[in-house]
């Protein structure tokens, strides 16, 4: 009996874990075989569809045919999400301090809730806040149109907070007490001893926090697609409008038939977007792999 | 003397830091609360939802939400534990250990778009099952499993070693020490990892525009057939949740009182989230005294 | 916590949801008493939808065994399923034949309504007409401010409709003449653009007419309104019929359902509640190439 609720154990938990295994692999089999389809069917080259900013995918052949080259719209996603992340990192980690060291008591009692309620804010009701608040805002006190790189990048920052912040007082919270001790002990100030002795040995910890909040902030749809604009088109300045990734495939992928050219084309971006997230996680990898093989 | 100074200096930073994050949350729900408060009601909560005319209400899109959610916890909840189990328990440094723990980071970090075309191209198209609740709650489980397997492992870590080994040293088997030691051990911390993934799914709507639909047919609140087709507990059925319906309203709304439901509807949003999060501390703390306590 | 006998329970209550499947077969037929019953799913456009959904309610309230179920998803997504028979009824907001990839030789049209579609712009703007070649000059970039068609020195700001969308296609074809836009801001739906229109001085964009409102100013064309007796006397040229199209001729309850929408209870009530001009008040055709009878 001992011996059968222990196998029924052992084999139930290594099932889930295979069910999760097969699961991963089943999106990426899916959607590779659809995002695959443009190269293979379709016959467009790999490096038109990657570095041509040509969006026609309707064109007709006697206009020279179709063509989908989603450069702007990579382009696009790439500066939105990298901007995001440098408002949003250092006040990430300023709040993981806050929350660990400066001050625990309001840290742990008003901040990190406050963090943890922001994780919970649907996408849509952030990107309507954009529209209502940030866009206007933007237009009559900076410039331009408010639909903008600028209200993109500010509205997933505040999106991608939480991710950094609970990677970050994470990482913090594992180090030993001692080293803290220690520093002090040696004289150091507070702000020495962080500096010094504790977000040097966070780093992996922070860093993965900042990879996967940029990979959260390139994959987030419906909020950006509010307040971008939508331009397809290589933005000139922080005030121009932009398009991303995420936002073709959302606004296009009902009204295109499947299979042809148009849905594949977007398929094709899906699998882009699945590929560069799986390339966070490779970095995210070597970040913590190194930090473990210099400790 | 410097290093005082720089000391109080970057004090004061990092507080400003942490002020500016309390602002923005503070201001994004004031902003909701304010617009949307007004015209919460007891008759918005409960009536249907109208196409053309004014005075409608979200009943079925609340209802849609919370059914979603259980029928998908319902999935994700026995996969994700025995996960989490088999990372906390079984797992030794393995090919299928690593292997796991690669997909459990590359599914947390999927795109929610993407995990709604999967859920389009597989759970709609491919069953043949169109738009319904049980291809919106298999892609909802694609965005929960990774979550429930990470808080499981991490609840059944914390629970003490010296614990586990006097079961053991009791000649308990390594499942019944998990089952009766370990699992009841690390109940609080399950309980509010379950609760926060719930909150978080909750308002999730990219990869449900793919799967679950934008559509609520009338409900029939008095049939609770599973099997019967008007019934609201049939799971192949369409069904709009309400962060579905905030996008559905703002961007394809007909009726002339279009804002006074798209802020209502986020006001409540925020407020059921807000609802699962107390819930969740409330909850964990609750249970963690009552089994201290006895 | 979990013994065995509640794992089972939860695998057999899984294994019962998923046997629900099933029950979710799209056979429409009518019985022996010629009583009709039967499923019909009607899947795509989501401008159509809330019109089919209404009145599929109508029409389950004196069927009670026939069950619609009415799905959005967009025209291209109504299109492919009804294609591969995953639905009874595709709707579309323009001809199968003018979406590629789709073999619309094998589907039958049902024109059940008419929408229209007009150029608004910001309230603030003194312009209220322009004429064809004004506004073909202001879509493709060759005028860039209001200043050049008459109205205030206002840089003009365009907000296009996605290039899938159908309301984008038709507006095109029959105001722009074919002509390709300008890049600009770009919006999938009809809401976004009324509420970008409203709010960003100089913008100019489009919608179908069910969406005017007095957030923004709707133009005339070339002198003409926008409204529904123009359209239907054929003055005004931009607008598109709503199609629900099936897979060879229906029969049983979808083609009953089909018929019901061209009844007076849906086109005389809904129809216009909605913003379409019923086709059956229509006074002239078109088809898919653009020739009017």
């Amino acid at each position: 009996m001992k011996i059968t609720s222990d196998t029924t154990g052992r084999v139930l938990s290594t099932g889930a874990a295979l069910v999760t295994i097969l699961l991963t692999l089943a999106i990426i089999v899916f959607i590779a075989t659809k995002g695959l389809s443009t190269f293979i069917i379709n016959g467009v080259p790999v490096k038109d569809f990657l570095f041509s900013t040509n969006w026609f995918p309707d064109r007709p052949l006697e206009e020279g045919g179709p063509q989908v080259g989603v450069l702007a719209f990579m382009l696009g996603s790439i500066i939105v999400s990298l901007l995001a992340v440098l408002v949003s990192a250092p006040l990430s980690v300023a709040c993981a301090v806050f929350i660990r060291e400066i001050a625990p008591f309001w840290g742990q009692r008003v901040l990190q809730p406050a963090i943890e309620i922001l994780a919970g804010i649907p996408s849509v009701v952030y990107g309507y806040i954009g529209l209502s608040l940030l866009v206007p805002f933007i237009r009559e006190h900076l410039g331009g149109l408010g639909f903008s790189v600028l209200a993109g990048f500010l509205v997933l920052s505040v999106m991608i907070l939480p991710t950094i912040v609970s990677m970050s007082v994470d990482s913090l919270r594992a180090l030993p007490q001692e080293w803290k001790e220690a520093a002090y002990a040696l004289g150091s100030t507070r702000w020495q001893t962080i500096r010094i002795v504790l977000l040097p040995a966070a780093r992996s910890g922070i860093i993965t926090g900042v990879v996967l909040g940029l990979a959260r902030a390139f994959g987030e749809a419906l909020a950006v697609q509010m307040v971008i604009g939508n331009t397809r088109k290589i933005p000139g300045s922080i005030l121009d409008p932009v398009i991303t990734l995420t936002s073709a495939i959302t606004m296009d992928m009902g009204n295109t038939p499947m299979g042809s050219l148009w849905s594949n084309s977007l398929w094709s971006m899906g699998l882009l977007l699945l590929f560069i997230s799986c390339l966070f996680i490779l970095v995210v990898r070597f970040v913590v792999q190194r930090s473990e093989m210099s400790q | 003397m410097k290093a005082r100074s720089a000391d109080k200096l970057a004090t004061a930073i990092i507080w400003a830091g942490a002020l500016i994050v309390i602002a923005v949350l503070a201001s994004i729900i004031g902003y909701i609360l304010f617009n949307g408060g007004k015209s919460i009601s007891w008759d918005f909560l409960t009536k249907p939802a109208q196409v053309i005319h004014s005075g409608g209400g979200i009943g079925p899109q609340i209802f849609n939400s919370f059914y979603l959610l259980a029928l998908s916890m319902l999935i994700t909840i026995p996969v994700g534990l025995l996960g989490g189990i088999y990372l906390a328990e079984y797992a030794r440094p393995s090919k299928l250990t690593g292997g796991l723990r690669l997909c459990i980071e590359t599914l947390n970090s999927l795109p929610s778009i993407v995990i709604g075309l999967f859920g389009l191209l597989v759970f709609v198209n491919m069953t043949g099952w169109g738009y319904t609740l049980m291809s919106g709650a298999l892609a909802l489980t694609v965005i929960n499993l990774p979550l429930i397997v990470r808080y499981t492992e991490e609840a059944l870590q914390s629970v003490p070693a010296s614990l586990r080994e006097a079961s053991l040293a009791l000649g308990a088997s390594h499942w019944q020490t998990i089952v009766k030691v370990v699992l009841p051990g690390a109940f609080p911390g399950l309980v509010s990892g379950f609760i926060i993934t719930s909150g978080r799914v909750f308002g999730e709507a990219a990869a449900l525009l793919f799967t679950a639909g934008m559509s609520s047919p009338a409900l029939d609140f008095s049939q609770w057939n599973i099997f019967n087709s008007s019934s609201p507990l049939n799971p192949f059925r369409p069904a709009e949740t309400l962060a579905v319906h905030i996008w559905k309203v703002n961007t394809e709304g007909l009726i002339p009182d279009l804002r006074r439901v798209a802020d209502g509807s986020a006001a409540v949003l925020i407020l059921i989230v807000l609802g699962f999060n107390l819930l969740a501390r409330w909850l964990g703390h609750r249970i963690y005294r009552h089994m201290t306590a006895t | 916590m979990l013994n065995k006998s509640k794992l089972v329970a939860v695998v057999l209550c899984l294994g019962a949801l998923l046997a629900v499947a099933g029950c979710g077969e799209n056979d429409a037929k009518a019985t022996a008493e010629n009583k009709l019953s039967g499923n019909i799913t009607a899947v795509g456009s989501t401008a159509l939808q809330p019109l089919v959904e209404q009145a599929a309610n109508q029409f389950m309230g004196g069927n009670p065994d026939v069950r619609i179920v009415v799905q959005g998803g967009g025209s291209g997504t109504g299109l492919t399923q009804v294609v591969q028979g995953a639905a009874n009824i595709g709707n579309s907001d323009i001809f199968a034949d003018e979406k590629n990839g789709i073999d619309a030789a094998q589907l039958v049209d049902h024109q059940i309504c008419v929408a229209g579609m007009a150029a608004v712009i910001n309230p603030n703007l003194n312009i209220d007409n322009l004429t064809k070649q004004q506004l073909v000059d202001v879509f493709s970039g060759k005028v860039t401010n209001w200043k050049e068609v008459g109205g205030q020195d206002q840089k003009i700001v365009l907000v296009n409709r996605t290039k899938s969308s159908g309301t984008r296609a038709t507006f095109k074809k029959y105001a722009l003449g074919g002509v390709e836009e300008a890049t600009g801001l770009e919006e999938d739906a009809s809401g976004n653009v009324r509420k970008i229109v409203k709010e960003t001085p100089g913008a100019i964009g489009y919608l179908a007419l069910a969406y005017l409102n007095s957030d923004v100013k709707a133009i005339k064309l070339d002198g003409v309104e926008p409204n529904k007796e123009n359209i239907a006397i054929g003055k005004y040229p931009v607008w598109a019929y709503e199609h629900c199209y099936t897979l060879g001729n229906p029969t049983g309850a979808t083609d009953a359902f089909l018929n019901y929408l061209l009844t007076d209870d849906v086109q005389k009530t809904l129809v216009p509640q909605l913003g379409y001009i019923p086709v059956t008040e229509m006074q002239i055709t078109r088809d898919a190439a653009g020739n009017v009878k």
